[in-house]
């Protein structure tokens, strides 16, 4: 059974003249448990909108969402969403061991060991020595380390991750990317990932969906065969990633 | 930062000179003596009144009914501010209400107090309520409505109930605006409550320099003038090292941000 099933998604807004469009057209997928599956799609597709869908944050118009069996109504216990915005979504009074100790209160992890275990999720993500600093002392690939301890933190079983990299410079983001993926590879969480850079996807992911412009619909399927663990030069500078990454492209712009 | 922590000494120069200023004025004019006495016979009045006791007893009066009308504005402020600020359609339901009320001067309201309340303690309160419940009230709910959306989605993500979002995402997230809207509280609280005491108390700083100046005992009144002066700024210093403690990491960000 898989950990998450989209089953006829779609949604649709009214607009200020009365007219509705639709945001989301009729999506179907699964998610199997600790996967790392990927969403991508023309900028403006409705990617944001599906995601706080499936995170419960929005009602669908039609269709839903399972969990681990469960519908979803409201957020569920299990998954957490990660915005693409870390410097909207820290919370700017808390430390970044403040932050991270949210997420496990959130859990209901009381003070015994919690600091120590938010501790060893700063060093995880790469911030030992940062603990006392505030999120708007850090640079924005530090800020989203910390909201991505602060999501794992909570030890989802989903993390849903909304283009959390396009706002950070090329070079960190290659650097995030592979932090990234040594984390899913540690604590085998199941990652579904929202980008529109193809080759982030592809250098991300076991499986890719290819999504249509609005109102977005699942136009193709990809396996991504590389092995893990990937490298950011031998994985990149293989002949079947440009391969991939065309095809997606074609696909896209058509 | 540091600018603010520096020790003014030009201002204090300024202030000491302005009091010489003062004093040597007053004594090179005797005409002007009964309105404006030297700063020192001010000071003597005010030692003898101190330890003779009746300035340190209309103390504590103003004192306790600041403190009382005060606490009670910050709450009912606070709360009522994110209730507003919460919930839009209660909002607009009072919203024409508020913007009728709030721009009349406060102490129009006295004589509607001492009406119904008559000359008492609860008057003073009341009046002071009235008026200082406006800035925390419009401050909060300014600081509601002005709250990251992304944040409250992350409180949901998380699986916090609508209680621990107000409590840990809401609250601090407001608590620059609420913190603005205490302080300027600060000072209205204590307009009123003097203002209260001079038109209705028979006790109280407000009441005390009135009836010194009505038995023409301008040293005396000068003596209670300082105290509620000093009174003043002693409350809003207290509060300034308060809030510097509390909203480090506000100050911390908005010098990041200016820099």
């Amino acid at each position: 059974m898989p950990i998450l099933e989209v089953q006829g998604l779609s949604k649709s807004y009214r607009q200020a003249g009365g007219e509705t469009t639709a945001a989301i057209g009729n999506i179907s997928c699964a998610v199997h448990a600790g996967e790392f599956v990927s969403f991508v799609g023309p900028s403006g597709c409705g990617k944001t909108t599906l995601l706080m869908s499936i995170a419960g944050l929005l009602a669908p118009s039609a269709g839903r969402v399972v969990v681990k069996g469960k519908e979803v109504a409201g957020p569920p216990p299990n998954l957490v969403l990660l915005f693409q915005e870390y410097n909207k979504s820290l919370f700017a009074w808390r430390s970044v061991l403040g932050n991270v100790r949210f997420g496990l209160e959130a859990r209901g992890q009381r003070a015994t060991g919690a600091r120590e275990k938010a501790r060893s999720l700063v060093e995880l993500v790469g911030l030992t020595g940062f603990e006392n600093h505030y999120p708007w002392e850090l640079s924005g690939g530090m800020q989203q380390r910390v909201a991505i301890a602060r999501a794992l933190a909570y030890e989802p079983e989903v993390l849903l991750m909304d283009e959390p990299f396009g706002s950070l410079d090329a070079l960190t983001r290659l650097e995030l990317e592979d932090a990234l993926l040594n984390l899913w590879a540690e604590l085998k969480t199941t990652i579904l990932f929202i980008t529109h850079d193809i080759e982030e996807a592809i250098y991300l992911s076991d499986r890719i969906w290819v999504l249509s412009r609005r109102p977005s619909k699942i136009i193709d399927e990809i396996n991504i065969p590389f092995a893990r663990p990937r490298n950011q030069l031998t994985t990149r500078a293989d002949g079947h990633f440009m391969e991939i990454r065309n095809d997606i492209y074609r696909k896209i712009s058509n | 930062m540091e600018e603010r922590n520096k020790f003014n000494w030009a201002g204090w120069l300024s202030f000491g000179f302005l009091l010489l200023l003062w004093e040597l004025g007053s004594r090179s004019v005797p005409k002007l003596q009964l309105f404006i006495p030297p700063v020192s016979q001010v000071s003597t009045a005010l030692a003898q009144l101190t330890v003779a006791g009746p300035i340190a007893e209309h103390f504590t009066i103003t004192v306790s009914r600041f403190a009382a009308g005060y606490f009670l504005s910050a709450a009912l402020g606070v709360s009522l501010g994110i209730i507003l600020g919460y919930f839009r359609s209660l909002h607009s339901l009072v919203e024409i209400l508020i913007e009728v009320l709030r721009p009349m001067p406060s102490v129009a309201i006295i004589p509607v107090a001492v009406l119904m309340l008559g000359i008492g303690d609860s008057m003073i309160v009341a009046v002071t309520v009235y008026a200082t419940v406006w800035p925390i009230l419009i401050n909060t709910l300014d600081g509601v409505r002005h709250i990251e959306e992304m944040l409250i989605q992350t409180g949901r993500t998380f699986g916090l109930s609508q209680r621990k979002i107000l409590w840990q995402v809401i609250l601090p997230a407001a608590s620059p605006y609420i913190g603005t809207g205490l302080r300027i509280g600060l000072s209205i609280a204590l307009i009123l409550v003097t203002t209260a005491e001079m038109v209705a108390g028979s006790k109280g700083l407000g009441f005390f320099i009135l009836d010194e100046e009505r038995s023409m005992n301008s040293s005396n009144m000068y003596a209670g003038i300082l105290v509620v002066a000093v009174l003043g700024y002693i409350i809003n210093r207290l509060f300034l090292l308060l809030e510097a403690k509390i909203m480090k990491w506000h100050h911390g960000m908005m010098t990041r941000q200016t820099a």
